[in-house]
C-alpha cells in the first residue's frame, strides 16, 4: 500500500512536469504579452519591463527557470498586479473556491445518490419519474441559467439570500447549489442505473433468501456495490467542479481561484497562469489518487499494489 | 416419514406488456422429511419459478399467485405477509442458487454473509455467529476455515463458492433446502463433489432437499423422488427407480433419450424435435402434444388427468387411458439396465 502510494506520487510528479511544459509552450505560442494593452507603451519602456521580468533571456533559460520555480512552488510576482506574489493570490482566493467546491460536492453526492436510490427502488413508479425529470432538467439546464434562476427566485423575489456577496455561510448556498446541479443530476442517473443493476443481481436474491429485510437488502447489500460507478466518477467530478466554477464565481461575485485563473490567461500574466495551473494540477492529480484509494477500500476486488498498479 | 411441505394446485403467472405468462400451472407435490425431490425439465418449464415461489422470491408484481396453496408446517405460505416471510426465509427454508460466481455479495466477507442470517434468526452475538461460521465452513469442506472466513468471494474458486453458498443456506438448520441448479455452473468433477456434499449434509442434518435441475445424471445421483415438469405442469412424478426404469410419459422418454450414455458411443443423441409451448398462450390440452410422436386427437384439446401407476408414480398422459392404443417406450428411453452418465 505504502509502495503503491509512493509510485502514484511519482506518476503525479511526472504528470505535473508534462503539464508545466505544455502550459509553457502554449503560453508562449499564444500571441500577445503581459504588457500589451490598448494604450501602446513606449518601446523603450516595454524593453525595460521585459528585461526586468527576465523575458529577454533565451527561451530555454526561461523554461528551466519556470520548471524550477514550479517545483519549488515559488512563482515570483504577478506581471500585471504589481506587488502581488502569485502564491499570495492563490492562497487568498483558493479558500473561497474550496468551500464552494466542497459544499457543491456534498450537495451533489448526497442528493444525487438519494434521488438515484429512490428512483431505483420505486422503479417505474411516480417517484422514479419525478426523480428522473429532475435529473434531466439538471443535466440540460446550463449552470449559468440555473444560477440566474436561483438568484431571481431566492435572492430577489423571496429575499432569502443576497444576490452576490461573499461574507457569511448563507452567501455560499446559492452558488453551491448552482454549481452542484449538473453533477447532482448526473450522479442521480448513474446511481439509478447501477442500483437497478445491483437490485436485480443474484446476490441480492441470496440476501433475501437469508431472510434479510428489504431495508437491509437495499442498503447493506445493494448500496455499497451500486456506489462503485459513482465513486469512479468522483475523480473527474472534482476536476469539473473546481475548474468549472469560473462562471458561477463571476455571476455571484466570488473572488475565487477560478476567476483568477481565467483573468490571468486573458492578461497573459505568465507567472499567475503558471501558478494556478500547477496548483490545479496538484489538486486534480491528488483528488484522483484519493478517489482510487477510496475505491480500493470499498471494492475488495481491487488490490492496490505497487506492481501493475490496480489489479 | 412426515410430510413437511405440500404444494396444492399452485399457479403462478407474470404480467407482461404482451400477455399474462402462465409460468406454473396447477402444480401439486409433497415433500417429506429427509428426502430429496428432484424437479426436472428443460429451460422455461417452470421449475425455477416453482422453487422461488416456495420462498416467495418472485418479484410481485409482475409475478402473482393465481391459485393454489403452499402448506408449510400447516400454514399457507402464499398468504403470509412479507414480514412473516422474513422469519421463514433462511431459518426454515434455505436456498442455493445456480451461479456461485454471482450469488455471493462481492463486497462482503464470507464470514459476514454467513453470520448475517445467524444474527437475525438465532439472535446470536457477532462473535458467536462467526464461530459458528467457521464450523459451517469446516462442515462443507473448506480447508483453513479460520482464515477463509475473513476473505471475500473473489478469493474463492467456483467450487469453494458453492460450498460457501451451501454453508450460508444451511447456517440456521433449515427444514428444507432448495437447490436451484446447484451444479450447472460448475465443472464435472466439482459437480460430483458438491452433490456428495449435499447428500452427506442431508444425512447429518435431516434436511429435506428440493433439487431443481435439467441434468438427469444429477437426478440419478442425488434424488429419491422425481417430478418431471413441462410447460408449467408436472407431467410425471415417481421414485427415481420408477422414472428411470418404468417411465410412462413420452416427454420423460424424450428426456431420457436425449441424455448421453456411457455404453453407447455410436448412436446419436435423440433430441426432442420442436420447442416448448408459449406460456403466454398455453395449449388447451397436454402441453407436450405438439412435440409428442404419439399424440392423439384428445391430447390437443383435453389435459389428461393423472393416472396412478403405483402409490408413488403418477403420470398425466392419455396413452394410459384404456381407450388409447398400447404404446411401448422406445428403445432409447430404456436406460434401466445401463449406467447413467453423471
Amino acid at each position: 500500500m505504502g509502495k503503491y502510494i509512493l509510485k502514484r506520487i511519482g506518476y503525479i510528479l511526472l504528470s505535473l512536469y508534462l503539464i508545466i511544459t505544455a502550459t509553457f509552450v502554449l503560453m508562449r505560442l499564444a500571441p500577445g504579452s503581459p504588457f500589451a494593452s490598448e494604450r501602446r507603451i513606449p518601446p523603450a519602456l516595454e524593453q525595460q519591463m521585459n528585461e526586468a521580468y527576465g523575458l529577454n533571456d533565451p527561451i530555454h533559460k526561461q523554461y528551466i527557470e519556470y520548471v524550477v520555480n514550479a517545483f519549488t512552488f515559488d512563482f515570483g510576482p504577478s506581471f500585471k498586479f504589481v506587488g502581488q506574489e502569485v502564491t499570495d493570490i492563490i492562497f487568498r482566493s483558493f479558500p473561497y473556491s474550496l468551500v464552494l467546491g466542497l459544499e457543491a460536492m456534498f450537495i451533489a453526492l448526497g442528493i444525487g445518490v438519494l434521488l438515484g436510490v429512490i428512483a431505483a427502488i420505486r422503479h417505474n413508479k411516480f417517484s422514479d419519474y419525478i426523480a428522473m425529470v429532475i435529473a434531466v432538467l439538471g443535466i440540460s439546464v446550463p449552470s449559468f441559467i440555473m444560477a440566474s434562476i436561483l438568484q431571481y427566485v431566492f435572492a430577489i423575489k423571496l429575499e432569502m439570500f443576497s444576490v452576490a456577496r461573499m461574507e457569511s455561510f448563507a452567501d455560499t448556498i446559492l452558488p453551491a447549489v448552482a454549481l452542484a446541479t449538473t453533477p447532482l443530476a448526473f450522479i442521480a442517473r448513474l446511481m439509478r442505473s447501477s442500483m437497478l443493476d445491483v437490485l436485480n443481481s443474484d446476490y441480492i436474491k441470496t440476501a433475501k433468501s437469508k431472510g434479510m429485510s428489504q431495508r437491509v437488502v437495499t442498503y447493506k447489500h445493494g448500496l455499497r456495490n451500486a456506489m462503485l460507478p459513482v465513486i469512479s466518477y468522483m475523480g473527474p467530478l472534482i476536476a469539473s467542479i473546481l475548474t468549472g466554477s469560473f462562471i458561477i464565481e463571476t455571476i455571484f461575485g466570488i473572488p475565487g481561484l477560478g476567476s483568477e485563473f481565467v483573468t490571468s490567461i486573458t492578461n497573459r500574466d505568465y507567472t499567475v497562469i503558471m501558478g494556478t495551473t500547477v496548483f490545479f494540477g496538484i489538486l486534480l492529480l491528488f483528488s484522483v489518487l484519493i478517489v482510487d484509494l477510496i475505491y480500493g477500500l470499498i471494492d475488495p476486488r481491487i488490490k492496490l499494489t505497487a506492481k501493475g498498479g490496480e489489479k | 416419514m412426515k410430510k413437511i411441505l405440500s404444494v396444492k394446485n399452485l399457479s403462478v403467472s407474470f404480467d407482461t406488456y404482451k400477455a399474462e405468462v402462465k409460468a406454473v400451472r396447477d402444480v401439486s407435490f409433497d415433500l417429506h422429511e429427509e428426502e430429496t425431490l428432484a424437479i426436472v425439465g428443460e429451460s422455461g418449464s417452470g421449475k425455477s419459478v416453482t422453487a422461488q415461489s416456495l420462498m416467495r422470491l418472485i418479484p410481485m408484481p409482475p409475478g402473482k399467485f393465481v391459485g393454489g396453496s403452499i402448506l408449510f408446517n400447516g400454514e399457507d405460505i402464499t398468504q403470509k405477509s412479507e414480514k412473516q416471510m422474513e422469519s421463514i426465509r433462511g431459518k426454515e427454508i434455505g436456498m442455493i442458487f445456480q451461479d456461485p460466481m454471482t450469488s455471493l455479495n462481492p463486497t462482503m466477507t464470507i464470514g459476514k454473509q454467513i453470520a448475517e442470517g445467524l444474527i437475525k434468526h438465532h439472535s446470536m452475538a457477532k462473535k458467536e455467529a462467526y464461530n459458528r461460521g467457521v464450523e459451517l465452513l469446516k462442515l462443507v469442506g473448506i480447508p483453513t476455515p479460520e482464515k477463509r472466513i475473513n476473505q471475500y468471494p473473489h478469493e474463492f474458486s467456483g467450487g469453494m463458492r458453492q460450498r460457501a453458498m451451501i454453508a450460508i443456506a444451511l447456517a440456521c438448520n433449515p427444514k428444507i433446502l432448495i437447490a436451484d441448479e446447484p451444479t450447472t455452473a460448475l465443472d464435472v468433477t466439482i459437480q460430483a463433489q458438491i452433490l456428495d456434499l449435499m447428500k452427506e449434509l442431508q444425512k447429518e442434518t435431516g434436511t429435506a432437499i428440493i433439487l431443481i435441475t435439467h441434468d438427469l445424471g444429477v437426478v440419478a445421483n442425488a434424488a429419491h423422488r422425481v417430478a418431471v415438469m413441462y410447460g408449467g405442469k408436472i407431467v410425471e412424478t415417481g421414485t427415481v427407480d420408477e422414472i428411470f426404469y418404468n417411465p410412462r410419459h413420452p416427454y420423460t422418454w424424450g428426456l431420457l433419450g436425449s441424455m448421453p450414455r456411457l455404453d453407447n458411443h455410436d448412436e446419436e443423441l435423440k433430441a426432442i424435435p420442436g420447442s416448448p409451448p408459449d406460456l403466454a398462450d398455453p395449449p388447451k390440452g397436454c402441453p407436450f402434444a405438439a412435440r409428442c410422436p404419439y399424440a392423439m386427437k384428445a391430447c390437443g384439446s383435453h389435459m389428461p388427468e393423472y393416472y396412478e401407476l403405483s402409490s408413488t408414480q403418477k403420470t398425466a398422459c392419455w396413452l394410459l387411458d384404456e381407450r388409447a392404443p398400447k404404446v411401448e417406450p422406445p428403445e432409447f428411453a430404456n436406460v434401466g439396465g445401463s449406467k447413467v452418465n453423471g
